[in-house]
């Protein structure tokens, strides 16, 4: 199915913070010992995505849920809450 | 902010908002703490609340201008094939007039937003736009306050109440308890999707701000062990679809794209026809149940809601917990301060309450059903295609005998499976909820 991730974020309000709240703990690990690689698929938002050599992380669009933080195989994201206010803000929620 | 509290409350969804309303009432100086750039901000449900517990803490709450979607007369419950289903549904008018408001749909920003402007009426501050990044504690380990990412934003306590749902990196960190596991959480996605007022009216056969909630288990989660709901609200339907995290991770399946697929189904499609995407969201359900829930209480610290992992993943029932236990989380509080002991054993009284109350013994009596759902995967997968096989084979009218298709599903369901296996499933369903 051919859905773009892309056009649902575009609904939401998002009040994006340019630091990252997410990050990759050794990018390495994510290729060399990673095959699942459970990120790519899981996160409602597509959040990572894999380029050439690494997984790139979208942070802007990210909805919070904590799944990543969570379902990675060895615990390899650093996962923070946005600072105070920024983030996604649901308009129904 | 470096102001002495009674009460620091982390999170202002309805655990928090309804100990504190709870405390402001007692006269208690109570601070709640708000990550959301305002209350209700950063906070989803499937999108139904309780009348009864939101009474508890507001009892005029319908006139005090609750902004309520629709007045629930109809609970429908879906078993889905890939190609059609199976539909009950119980509505009875009793929930239009005497039982008015037994369930209702809302939606949590405008919802959580209004419960903590009464809060703020009642005497809380509540204080958006921060988030508490960790706890204080003296040097015998009792909680004394907490620690916000705002500068200088220490802010001291003689209680302190988790309340910061069911993803709380807070209180994996505090050592409250343990990260969930993917297995110990579902992970939903939802869609709030826009339509006139008269053509939900329309489709759904209701009239005068009444609505109907559609609880959906079957083959629409990919075989995954989970659910979906459709649920009415004035203007907009609210679908969500989610199903277990390690089926998630494992089956390589993405949340968008198994809604994309439940919006296409011949069943939801109709009820969605015109409709205009409005929000696309996402958040986890405290699915472990019973066993799931931690320590629910320490020297100087509760813990209600999501946070405590409180929820009814039969019911679907999870506000209405958090509500619950924020009220019975106040009540020990005012005793502690009456006799101005803060430490676990008089913190105790909460354990009690939730155990004489409706919250844990509903748990109780579920503490197996997660379990029974997640080990029978013909639930999402071959029995969906089998009953819609059955329904079927009877329902076509073709010149053969209603004797010989008895034959022929009887054959089709020893093919895939047996009747003493189908036995033996209902046997042990049945077990885990009684």
């Amino acid at each position: 199915m051919n859905v773009r991730i892309e056009d649902k974020l575009f609904l939401d309000r998002f009040k994006v913070d340019e630091e990252s709240h997410l990050r990759i703990i050794d990018g390495e690990k994510c290729l060399q010992d990673c095959p699942e690689q459970p990120c790519l698929y899981l996160c409602p938002a597509y959040v990572y995505r894999l380029e050439e050599e690494r997984i790139s992380v979208h942070h802007e669009g990210c909805l919070e849920c904590g799944s990543c933080r969570i379902a990675c195989p060895h615990l390899n994201i650093e996962w923070r809450f946005p600072k105070g206010g920024f983030g996604i803000s649901h308009k129904f929620g | 902010m470096k102001e002495t509290f009674d009460v620091a409350i982390v999170g202002a969804g309805p655990a928090g908002i309804s100990a504190a309303c709870v405390l402001a009432d007692a006269g208690i100086k109570t601070i709640v703490i708000e990550r959301g750039e305002f209350p209700g901000a950063k906070n989803i449900s499937g999108g139904v609340l309780y009348g009864h517990d939101l009474a508890q803490i507001i009892p005029d709450y319908a006139e005090r201008g609750c902004p309520i979607e629709r007045n629930i007369i109809e609970s429908r419950i879906w078993y889905l094939s890939r190609d059609g289903g199976y539909s009950l549904g119980y509505r009875d008018s009793v929930f239009a007039e005497g039982r008015k408001h037994n369930v209702f749909t809302v939606g949590r920003a405008r919802f959580d937003r209004w419960l903590a402007g009464q809060a703020r009426q009642k005497g809380a501050l509540v204080v958006p736009g921060t988030v508490v990044v960790d706890l204080l504690r003296d040097g015998g380990g009792r909680v004394t306050g907490v620690i916000t990412g705002r500068e200088d934003g220490e802010v001291r306590a003689k209680v302190t109440l988790l309340a910061d749902g069911v993803n709380s990196p807070l209180a994996a960190r505090a050592g409250f308890r343990s990260e969930p596991g993917p297995e110990d959480v579902a992970l939903s996605v939802k869609e709030i999707i826009e339509l006139p007022e008269e053509d939900i009216d329309q489709r759904f056969g209701v009239t005068e701000g009444n609505g109907v909630t559609t609880e959906i288990l079957g083959a629409m989660t990919a075989g995954m062990d989970g659910v979906a709901v459709i649920y009415t609200n004035r203007n907009s339907l609210s679908l969500s679809i989610g199903a277990n995290l390690a089926d998630f991770a494992a089956n390589k399946i993405k949340p968008y794209e198994l809604m994309e697929a439940f919006k296409q189904h011949p069943m939801v499609a109709p009820l969605i026809a015109g409709g205009k995407p409005l929000e696309y969201t996402a958040h986890w359900l405290a699915e472990g149940g019973f066993d799931a829930i931690p320590r629910l209480y320490g020297d100087g610290y509760l813990i209600a809601g999501d946070s405590a992992m409180l929820f009814n993943a039969l019911h679907r029932e999870g506000n209405n917990l958090a509500m619950a236990s924020g009220k019975m989380a106040a009540e020990t509080i005012i005793a502690a301060i009456k006799h101005n002991d803060f430490s676990r054993e008089s913190m105790a009284g909460y354990g009690k309450r939730l155990s004489e109350s409706y919250v844990l013994r509903d748990m109780k009596k579920y503490r197996k059903f997660g379990r029974f759902l997640h080990q029978h995967g013909e639930i999402f997968d071959s029995l969906p295609r089998l009953a819609a096989f059955a329904g079927r084979e009877m329902l076509t009218v073709n010149g053969v005998s209603k004797k010989d298709k008895q034959r022929l599903i009887m054959q089709e369901i020893r093919r895939e499976t047996s009747l003493l296996r189908l036995a033996r499933l209902l046997w042990q369903g049945w077990r885990s909820v009684k």
